[in-house]
């Protein structure tokens, strides 16, 4: 609290800085109030402390006491990133692909969709100027600013993210790719990107978001999206956070349901030096179905920090959490995974998995399932392990002929495709499964045999 | 939404078969608890010095601890005050002659009785070829199989007969695994037990029978404090089965029981428990039995193994944590229980794991199943000490709520000190509703075979552990619990 | 003679009427559509025919194949060829499927005065079944339901039926939830069941699934009653226009009346 208020000349500072900043044509005047009051709340919350229920894990002083700047005006519509810098993250066969730099949206980088009727994946910032009949009934009205600090410095400062929007019964099926870079610079920068998709009525979509940097210096990427889903509606989602080392991260995923709409949610993180990854379904309409899937890697010094608060408000929803963790060298992780129930949420099925493996001695887990049950007819489960790598399945593999390091590496991918085997075959899973290849420490001696 | 939960009222409801009364004449002591009951006790039993010195020692705790309220209190359940005072504490039926020797010698009212629960002793051993010792109200009355054990030295015989004929076995294993000084009934116990079973197995022996007890508490407003010693030596096996029932009375009746485990070096101590006590009018909630009882198994020795398997449906009150302490490297101890609160019954139960030597392993399946007004709760421990390199634990707790005003609670506890430790959790709540009836009888199942399925398939992990008689006893067991007046 | 005759059902449950007057012929052979708005009466409509006693019936009649539907109880008309695929089937742990499968099948044949068939020759059996749906052969021992995903349990809603063979089925809202390559999955499922000696009343909200499922009769049911009838092309008419439209001229008529 107190190191909110401190800082507040400077925070008030940068709040003024951006309303001159942004270009007259993007202030959008309906908003205006949203973004005052999501930056008194920020002001008069602070920055979470490790007394805090929600945050006992995992303190967030290193951002608190940096003092981070909003990133330079760009001069170009590629933000200064070209083309060669991108290539690695294109894929064949997506319905879009939007490009953001330090939380900009960058229009020379950016392919558009085409040939959908209805189908929209632009910058939100656009959106709120053109399609606001659309974008207004959603922006902001999941994501708590009055509860959530990150969320409220969002809210205030956020000038662009993505903005997906789905008609009433289009079945997308290719995918939608959302790629945020992180242009490293000397002084230590902040980004919001914010993110609305909408899933309309019986249709089907698959996003990808992405958060890589490019080349090193200290960041702060506060991420907001919110998911709202129309009855009926089905979106595949995907999620990765492969900053770097030097980059923090709090990512806040607010998902809506309507009455029978499916929402798997799988995320990756391998990256980061401080991450919050924040997962909060509401099942709000009967009968929906929330899969949350992740896997986190954790190496070095790093701290990662998944939070999950599932809510159920409706009857017949079913909602499962699978969660894997690898933490090697001192890394240190973090699972919270609270289930709500309200009363009338009746023939609830939830279910709650943790495995975490921990093939270094000086690495930490804190695994903590937390059920909050006001129905009677419900059917809850969790579980939690934490063990290193099996003995008996490592001389196994070497007395096949596979090295030490290539049977750990082996071993390790093992465990991680519990992760890859929720995801629906595809494209991103192959993508995905790359990636964490490289991830995985050891992993790579044995990519010749995966 | 359906709030209609008439069929599951319906099953649920039920009558206690066992409820009945046995006229024989009874050698009761008076009421109260004091030094003098303690002598009483110790001399109608004809026991060595060694054995009073302990029991007053014991008692000399036990009123330390009553004078500091030192009755445990933190457990879910409430309960009216216990006046110990106002128990008998010893009472015994008048032998016909002076002391059977066989089966044939028992008062055959007695023996009508154990045809009436069901378990014809005669029929016993005939099939099963099991040696029984049929504890009637603290004196043990028929050990039908002795001579044939101890022919490879098995000793199997009443705790008041080991206390005589083994003392140097009995001095030097008691109270090592539960000593008097533990907590408040195991001190009570230690000062008044009168009889049990003592089991002793030698070096490299298997025992070829299961070993079975069973127990009846008949006279009114007599608590029954049962002592139980198993030592398996090295490499030697043996199972024992306890199963008990109890009469309908107002007055609740206290069951303060201990028992004991020890296993050597590479031994193996199988324990199983049906147990069925009056659990209490189904209207008022009165009169049941309060079951207080402390059960711990001790793995001594390397490569040793302890499994409590139990299945619980019966007394008012239900206070028992079968823990295993894990010393020996490389040890196992297993736990496998089902409990059912029905009408008002509470239990809070549970167990503990304590892994001390290297490479132990723990698993643990708990299922409770809460119907009527019944309130389970279960607690499980793991406890990993430093020195525990390379432990394992599995533990699962499922509660299945049948109908609306049952309650279920689960409170794991764990504590690793050692970072090689590998733990895994789960529980699970469920519920067995009208939802879950229909979608059986939809496809063409009648209500009550569907309860009896989706019960037996929530046991299953734990009945596929009991010995095959017991297992078999244990499914009518549950079923007739729950079953309502069908018709 | 028809399989299914339904004439002026009214049905409630607790306090509140839901179906008003519902006349509805499906025969044997025929795959019928229903169609309607959240909360026109769908779902009861399902409970009713099946058999659930919470539901009262408070006027009007149901024969299934010439025999009095009403009178029967749940296993009754289950016995009687009566299969309802949930829209949230249960889950059963401990109990693998072949084990309650067989025991469905027994308490049938029992009824039926036929001799039960035992594990041996249930095996054979069911494994044809398999092969037909394309099923892998281990999800016999997988406990019913446990761990299945919401695709897989609407699969297992079809299985289910195809081991069972019942005279008329319904299909409680068995899109729900799913995408569209498990609305693939399950319809091949159920088109597979298609016969002379049956009936199929599929009970959906959107129209995608009768893309699949293509009936031969739809029906509109809005505020307890079938309000508009007519061929497949009716669904892409709802799909389009919506129910506003139906809803309109529904209770135009219903003043009318």
């Amino acid at each position: 609290m107190s190191t909110a208020i401190q800082q507040l000349p400077s925070h008030l500072e940068a709040f003024l800085q951006l309303q001159q900043q942004l270009p007259v044509h993007r202030q959008e005047p309906w908003f205006r109030g949203v973004r005052e009051g999501a930056f008194t709340s920020f002001c008069q919350l602070g920055f979470p402390t490790v007394h805090d229920e929600d945050w006992r894990f995992t303190s967030v002083a290193p951002i608190a006491q940096t003092a981070f700047h909003l990133p330079e005006i760009p001069e170009d519509e590629c933000n200064g990133v070209t083309e060669g810098d991108v290539a690695p993250y294109r894929l064949e066969g997506l319905a879009a692909q939007l490009v953001f730099v330090n939380g900009r949206y960058a229009p020379g980088l950016s392919r558009l969709p085409a040939g959908h009727k209805g189908l929209q994946v632009s910058s939100l910032a656009e959106a709120m100027l053109k399609e606001r009949g659309i974008v207004e009934p959603h922006l902001a009205r999941y994501a708590d600013s009055s509860k959530e600090a990150f969320t409220a410095l969002n809210t205030a400062f956020f000038e662009d993210g993505a903005f997906v929007f789905l008609p009433r019964g289009l079945a997308l099926q290719e995918p939608i790719y959302l790629l945020y870079l992180n242009h490293g610079s000397a002084t230590p920068q902040i980004a919001n990107p914010r993110n609305l998709i909408v899933v309309g009525e019986n249709s089907q979509a698959t996003i990808l978001e992405d958060y890589v940097s490019l080349g090193a210096g200290v960041s702060f990427s506060n991420v907001v999206t919110e998911v709202v889903a129309g009855e009926q509606a089905v979106l595949h989602h995907y999620r990765i956070e492969r900053e770097s080392t030097d980059a923090f991260h709090i990512s806040t995923m607010r998902i809506q349901q309507e009455r029978s709409s499916t929402v798997n949610s799988h995320s990756v993180l391998t990256g980061g030096a401080l991450v919050r990854n924040n997962i909060q379904p509401v099942l709000a309409g009967e009968g929906g179905n929330c899969l949350i899937n992740g896997l986190f890697i954790g190496n070095g010094r790093q701290h990662l920090d998944n939070y999950m608060k599932v809510e159920h408000r409706s009857a017949h929803c079913a909602s499962h959490q699978f969660y894997n963790g690898i933490l090697d060298g001192e890394s240190r992780g973090v699972f919270h995974g609270r289930i709500l129930v309200c009363k009338g949420a009746q023939q609830t099925d939830s279910k709650q998995t943790n495995r975490n493996l921990l093939p270094s001695d000086t690495a930490q887990m804190d695994t903590k399932p937390q059920l909050e049950i006001f129905a009677d007819d419900v059917k809850c489960t969790h579980g939690a392990t934490i063990g290193q790598i099996d003995e008996e399945a490592l001389f196994y593999l070497r007395s096949r002929g596979l090295d030490d390091a290539a049977a750990k590496g082996l071993l390790l991918f093992a465990f991680a495709s519990e992760c890859l085997e929720r995801m629906n075959p595809g494209p991103i899973r192959n993508y995905l499964a790359k990636i964490i290849i490289q991830a995985l420490p050891q992993a790579k001696q044995s990519e010749a045999v995966l | 939404m359906s709030t209609d939960t008439k069929i599951i009222d319906s099953l649920v409801e039920g009558e206690y078969r066992w409820g009945f009364v046995t006229e024989v004449e009874s050698d009761s002591a008076p009421k109260g608890l004091n030094e003098d009951i303690i002598r009483l006790i110790s001399t109608k039993k004809n026991e060595p010095e060694f054995m009073l010195e302990w029991r007053l020692k014991a008692f000399r705790h036990w009123l330390k601890l009553e004078k500091k309220e030192a009755e445990p209190k933190w457990a879910n359940i409430k309960y009216d005050a216990i006046d110990y005072q106002d128990i008998i504490y010893y009472s015994a039926p008048k032998p016909k002659k002076a002391g059977p020797k066989s089966l044939d010698e028992v008062d055959p009212e007695i023996l009508l009785a154990y045809e009436k629960l069901g378990l014809p002793l005669d029929e016993q051993k005939r099939l099963a070829g099991v040696a029984v010792d049929a504890v009637f109200d603290s004196v043990s009355v028929a050990t039908t199989f002795q001579a044939k054990l101890a022919e490879i030295g098995i000793i199997f015989c009443p705790f008041s007969e080991a206390v005589q004929r083994h003392p140097e076995l009995v001095k030097k294993y008691l109270g090592s695994v539960v000593p008097y000084s533990d907590n408040f009934f195991a001190a009570l116990n230690a000062a008044v037990f009168t009889d049990g079973s003592f089991v002793y197995v030698p070096k490299g022996v298997r025992c070829p029978m299961e070993l079975m007890t069973y127990f009846r508490i008949n006279a009114a407003d007599s608590g029954q404090f049962e002592r139980t010693l198993i030592i398996a030596d090295e490499g030697s096996y043996v199972s024992y089965l306890e199963g008990c029932t109890a009469p309908t009375r107002d007055k609740n009746q206290l069951h303060a029981a201990v028992v004991e485990l020890v296993a050597h070096d590479n031994a193996e101590i199988k324990y199983s428990t049906v147990q069925n006590w009056y659990p209490g009018d189904p209207v008022t909630g009165k009169g049941g039995i309060y079951n207080f009882v402390t059960k711990r198994g001790k793995c001594e020795g390397m490569n040793s193994k302890i499994s409590w398997t139990q299945v619980e449906t019966g007394a008012a009150i239900t206070w028992k944590y079968p823990s295993v302490i894990l010393q020996g490297d490389n040890s196992v101890g297993e736990f496998y229980s089902v409990a059912l609160s029905n009408h008002w019954q509470q239990a809070d139960t549970g167990t503990k794991m304590i892994h001390i030597g290297k490479n132990t392993r723990s698993t643990i399946i708990a299922k409770g199943i809460s119907a009527g007004h019944g309130q389970n709760t279960y607690r499980g421990g793991v406890k990993v000490l430093k020195s525990a390199v390379g432990a394992r634990n599995y533990t699962q707790c499922d509660s299945l709520l049948v109908g609306d005003k049952c309650g279920a609670h689960t409170f794991p506890y764990i504590e690793a000190k050692n970072s090689t430790a590998r733990i895994e959790h789960e529980a699970s709540t469920s519920k067995v509703g009208d939802d879950q009836i229909f979608y059986l009888q939809q496809r063409g199942l009648p209500k009550e075979d569907a309860l009896s399925m989706i019960i037996n398939g929530f046991c299953k992990q734990v009945f596929r552990k009991l010995p095959m008689e017991f297992a078999v006893e244990a499914q009518k067991l549950l079923s007739v619990s729950l079953e309502g007046s069908v018709g | 003679m028809s399989m299914l005759e339904i004439r002026n059902l009214h049905a409630r449950i607790e306090n509140h009427e839901i179906l008003k007057g519902l006349s509805l012929t499906v025969n044997a052979g025929e795959v019928h559509s229903i169609m309607g708005p959240n909360g026109s009466g769908k779902s009861t409509l399902a409970q009713v025919l099946a058999r659930r006693e919470s539901y009262v019936v408070t006027e009007g009649e149901v024969l299934l194949d010439g025999k009095d539907l009403l009178a029967m109880k749940p296993e009754d008309a289950a016995c009687e060829g009566v299969f309802m695929a949930f829209q949230y089937p249960i889950e059963i742990a401990g109990i693998s499927n072949a084990y309650f499968l067989r025991a469905a099948l027994n308490a049938i044949r029992k009824y039926h005065g036929k001799r039960e068939m035992d594990a041996m020759d249930f095996i054979p059996f069911y494994k044809e079944k398999m092969k037909l749906l394309e099923v892998d052969e281990s999800f016999m021992t997988r406990s019913v339901n446990e761990g299945f995903s919401g695709g897989e349990k609407k699969r297992n809603e079809i299985l289910q039926m195809a081991l069972l063979e019942p005279k008329l089925a319904i299909l409680d809202e068995t899109d729900s939830g799913l995408d569209i390559d498990a609305m693939r999955i399950v319809a091949n499922g159920v088109n597979a069941m298609r016969s002379p000696d049956r009936a199929i009343i599929v009970i959906t909200h959107y129209q995608r699934l009768l893309d699949y499922i293509v009936p031969d009769f739809v029906h509109v049911l809005v505020d307890g009653r079938i309000v508009k009838s007519g061929g497949k092309e009716l669904a892409l008419t709802l799909e389009e226009q919506g129910y506003v439209g139906v809803e309109a001229e529904a209770s135009a008529t219903a003043v009318a009346v």
